[in-house]
């Protein structure tokens, strides 16, 4: 470091492509992520998940809707069916996978929607302040009065069942604490001094949010977000289990862990395996949550 | 020299709000008819303790907080959306170095993006304004190959600072507000820096407004200096005369309340008494009458103007002004 | 302070208000004719029609919500679909069940949640403190209807140890038959808030336990008794303020753990209004549930004001 201003450069050109080509934040997350072991178990767990849900009649031999009244609440490890079968007489293992796909349909779905919706509405609130913060919080708080598992219910019992109010219902069940945390998140930033400087440079508002708000909050957003999927994954299910998601003969988690349940003085250990895809699936995300937050840290 | 920027009545009251409504119910006089002029290419410090009105000022001047009363105008020109002179177009020219140097810089944004930005809100295409950046990251003293990429928690604090005087220069400002840009640095760094802003100063055809605390610091860099007390300037004038021959008695309490080498300019009591009056209730008349020695009766009625005394010095002090009615007058 | 507390108690007006336009809204949208929804289609036609008229539901849209939110404050909850009796006498007793499961299921919640936060705090960095943190993010990955099931599937099923599901006779609680239906349900249901509160509590007590002069009380030698009650002196407000949310949750959210245990709770009712499509009932549960949340909710914010200054805003 020397007090002259004025440093001799060899090669200006070169430190002005080397400037072009800075690593954005965004790739050091990424670089940090790749290096995180649990955050990388759990990606690949999920995309084995996915693969086979996406792929299902390669991985299963049976047709999950086809019902056999010979070969209802078999146990594990019968022949032909490795899981067993379920109270129709379906193969279980089938339908777990198949229910794959409308159990993370309607848990990943509602937290992208309201995601696009909260986070909207979030960074708008918070920036803006004033009557437009006023009016969006106030509404916010009125969904606020429900817990979120009530207010699922509501929307589904009072409007019916079925997939696509089940991810109506849960998106607007998230829709509040993402605006919450989005217009916390983007007030905190715009109160900093770099977003002082930045009016001071006589930037508008746009500008202000493309280059010094959202890539401050969109962070936390993000990792808030997906602690929301591992919620909604076990909403989404519990909505089923109580009649309100899918509707039968579809196959998914919780309309199977319902199903199941008149079974359990046959079979306990069948009735609790659907719970279980649940709970690996909503973990993996969990950690993966975690595993964003950490490699999002700017001073670690 | 002409003004280059000249200020006049500027006000600015906040409101304290509180109550079932959410009413305001006090306000604090955070700046009250403050006037001065800043000429071309000088350097004009404002000094005060805190609380005085200092940032808010700056941030008054920079239009980033609306003023309540009074006028500012940059090379004779007003400043407003139908004025001659648009808020943008005044922010190319009036700049600003902030105090906390981390806080100042998006953690997010490699610090070459954060000096290229002001450019590019300006229409400079994103090349040519890293371009620039890369230019001004040399000026300031950091090898560009070093630096450019760096993320400000990468940085020290002096490294930080210069990174913010040079995104203050992207702009090519006319006038440069240093807003106790260097305080919360070490003072080896300190000194570093004060250097550079001089150096950039006559490299740039600058013109400086130094705020702080620090008074060593502000005789050391500025030309004139303008001493201000909770929202009011008290006393204005050329640096060197202030420091020899203070009139206003805060100043004296300043500069006599500075540490001294010296052995002979022993202190024996403490200059000044009592605490600093709250600005949501400052006293009336003259503001500083509750610490001052030489309060009197009139000092509470009447607030003191100041007043232009024909050397470029003004000062607002009832005792000062023959006829105001105090005793040493 | 007391603007704070008038400012909040006033601020329910509205939210209640807007809670009520929120169901009334969802009453309308509902397939189906409305008044097929709130008069069973048995009746004959001058009946249905004297019906609609004194149900104003022939009227324009915000008339009829002003007549509803009328009946609303006077008490008059409807009439169930179901079987024509008034929605309060069932909505009230099964409220009363699903206190019974709530209360208990709150306490012990909270209480192992503190324990083991602290105990997680208290022994930072070894392998309990990890152990706790693998707890805690199973804890909130299991779906807690699951976990009832499995918990019927071992202690019911397999063991033969506690009543699978139901309430047994009703009423308050005072036999061991009866208090052998609660075990299950409530341990079910507690496994909530002792999640959500042990994270808390474990946070909470590590950021005291950092701060500077507790130090100093070690350095001193003064340890463990004076240094816990300092501790939990400072921790106890929000984690109490927790414990008064999670117990608004619970009434409002209980009714999956109800539907696996059969309890004759208000989210029993839900379902059984569900599953008739009943929506009389289920509106009025659904509204009465999310009012004593909004209530719960002030009150713990107001409590929280009293006991702690730096909460008011």
């Amino acid at each position: 470091m020397t007090d002259t201003p004025v440093i001799a450069i060899a090669d200006p050109l070169q430190a002005l492509q080397r400037a072009q080509q800075g690593k954005s934040y965004w790739k050091r997350v990424w670089e940090r992520l790749r290096q995180d072991k649990v955050t990388l178990a759990m990606a690949a767990v999920l995309a084995a998940l996915l693969i086979m849900v996406i792929f299902a009649p390669w991985f299963t031999a049976h047709d999950p809707y086809q019902a056999s009244v010979l070969r209802r609440l078999k146990p594990v490890g019968f022949p032909g069916h490795w899981l067993g079968t379920d109270e129709v007489g379906r193969d279980l293992w089938s339908r777990m996978v198949y229910g794959g796909r409308l159990s993370l349909l309607a848990g990943v779905m509602p937290v992208f929607l309201a995601l696009l919706v909260g986070g909207f509405l979030g960074i708008l609130a918070g920036y803006a302040g004033g009557i437009v913060n006023s009016a969006i919080m106030r509404l916010v708080d009125v969904l606020y009065a429900f817990p979120s598992v009530l207010l699922a219910i509501a929307i589904t019992g009072i409007l019916g069942a079925g997939l696509e109010n089940t991810i109506l219902a849960l998106t607007i069940a998230f829709v509040p604490p993402l605006v919450r945390i989005s217009e916390a998140v983007t007030m905190q930033s715009r109160n900093l001094d770099f977003v002082e400087a930045a009016r001071a440079s006589g930037a508008g508002a746009l500008k202000i949010l493309q280059y010094h708000i959202l890539n401050n909050v969109l962070g936390p957003i993000l990792v808030y977000a997906t602690s929301l999927i591992s919620i909604g994954i076990i909403l989404a299910a519990g909505l089923s289990f109580l009649g309100l998601g899918v509707t039968p003969p579809s196959a998914e988690w919780g309309l199977m862990l319902n199903n199941l349940r008149q079974a359990l003085w046959v079979d306990p250990v069948i009735t609790a395996l659907p719970g279980v895809m649940i709970f690996i699936t909503s973990m993996c995300f969990n950690l993966l949550s975690d595993g964003l937050r950490q490699a999002m840290d700017v001073r670690l | 020299m002409s003004a280059l920027l000249s200020v006049d009545g500027l006000t600015k009251h906040f409101p304290v709000r509180g109550g079932l409504l959410n009413r305001a119910k006090a306000v604090v006089q955070a700046v009250d008819d403050v006037s001065f002029e800043v000429a071309v290419g000088e350097t004009l410090g404002i000094v005060g303790e805190s609380g005085c009105g200092k940032s808010t000022t700056a941030r008054l001047l920079m239009h980033l907080v609306p003023l309540d009363r009074g006028t500012i105008s940059f090379d004779g020109k007003s400043i407003g959306a139908r004025e001659d002179l648009s808020h943008r177009d005044l922010h190319r020219q009036m700049q600003m170095v902030f105090q906390d140097s981390y806080a100042s810089l998006n953690p997010r944004l490699p610090v070459s993006m954060s000096i290229a930005f002001g450019p590019l809100v300006h229409g400079t295409p994103k090349s040519a304004a890293l371009a620039r950046a890369i230019d001004l990251l040399q000026a300031v003293g950091l090898d560009p190959l070093l630096f450019a990429n760096r993320y400000p928690h990468e940085l020290s604090g002096g490294q930080r600072q210069r990174i913010n005087v040079a995104r203050a220069l992207a702009l090519e400002p006319r006038l440069v507000i240093l807003d106790e840009a260097v305080s919360a640095l070490d003072k080896s760094i300190e000194a570093q820096v004060l250097n550079l802003l001089i150096d950039l100063k006559e490299r740039f055809d600058l013109t400086y407004i130094f705020i702080s605390h620090d008074l060593n610091v502000v005789r050391f860099i500025s030309d004139r200096v303008m001493v201000m007390y909770l929202g009011k300037v008290v006393e204005l004038g050329p640096v060197g005369r202030i420091y020899r021959d203070p009139k206003h008695p805060y100043t004296k309490a300043l500069l006599g309340a500075m540490p001294s080498m010296d052995t002979r300019r022993r202190t024996k009591e403490a200059p000044l008494s009592g605490d600093p009056p709250n600005p949501i209730n400052p006293p009336s008349g003259c503001r500083f009458r509750t610490r001052c020695q030489f309060a009197e009766a009139v000092c509470a009625a009447a607030p003191p103007t100041l007043e232009m005394d024909g050397n470029g010095r003004a000062v607002a002090c009832h005792m000062l002004v023959p006829g105001s009615g105090h005793s040493l007058a | 302070m007391w603007s704070y507390i008038s400012r909040r108690l006033l601020y329910a007006v509205p939210i209640l208000l807007g809670v009520s336009m929120l169901v009334f809204a969802l009453i309308h949208l509902a397939p189906g004719d409305v008044v097929d929804l709130l008069v069973p289609p048995e009746v004959p036609r001058d009946v249905a029609d004297a019906l609609r008229r004194r149900f104003a539901l022939d009227q324009p849209i915000y008339i009829q919500y002003f007549a509803w939110l009328g009946r609303l404050l006077v008490g008059d909850l409807g009439i169930s679909f179901f079987n024509n009796r008034p929605v309060s006498d069932e909505l009230f007793s099964a409220l009363g069940n699903t206190l019974m499961l709530a209360l208990p299921a709150t306490v012990l919640g909270f209480g192992l949640g503190v324990m083991f936060g602290a105990l997680a705090a208290f022994n930072h960095g070894t392998w309990l403190d990890k152990a706790f943190s693998a707890a805690a993010i199973t804890g909130v990955s299991l779906p807690h209807y699951w976990v009832g099931i499995v918990l019927v599937a071992i202690f019911a099923v397999i063991l033969n140890a506690v009543p699978a599901q139901g309430m047994g006779a009703g009423g308050f609680p005072t036999s061991w038959e009866q208090l052998r239906h609660l075990i299950l349900p409530v341990v079910t249901l507690s496994l909530i808030p002792m999640g959500v509160v042990s994270r808390l509590v474990r946070a909470n007590v590590l950021e005291i336990l950092s701060h500077e002069f507790v130090s100093t009380l070690h350095a001193k030698g003064l340890m463990s008794r004076r240094v816990l009650y300092h501790v939990m002196k400072n921790a106890a407000p929000s984690a109490l303020a927790l414990m008064g949310l999670q117990f608004g949750y619970l009434l409002g959210g209980s009714i999956l753990v109800e539907t696996v245990f059969n309890w004759p709770g208000s989210g029993g009712l839900m379902n059984l209004a569900i599953f008739r499509r009943d929506i009389p009932v289920l509106s009025a549960t659904i509204l009465v549930l999310a009012a004593i949340f909004v209530v719960i909710n002030i009150l713990v914010d107001v409590l929280q004001a009293l006991i702690d200054p730096r909460m008011r805003r």
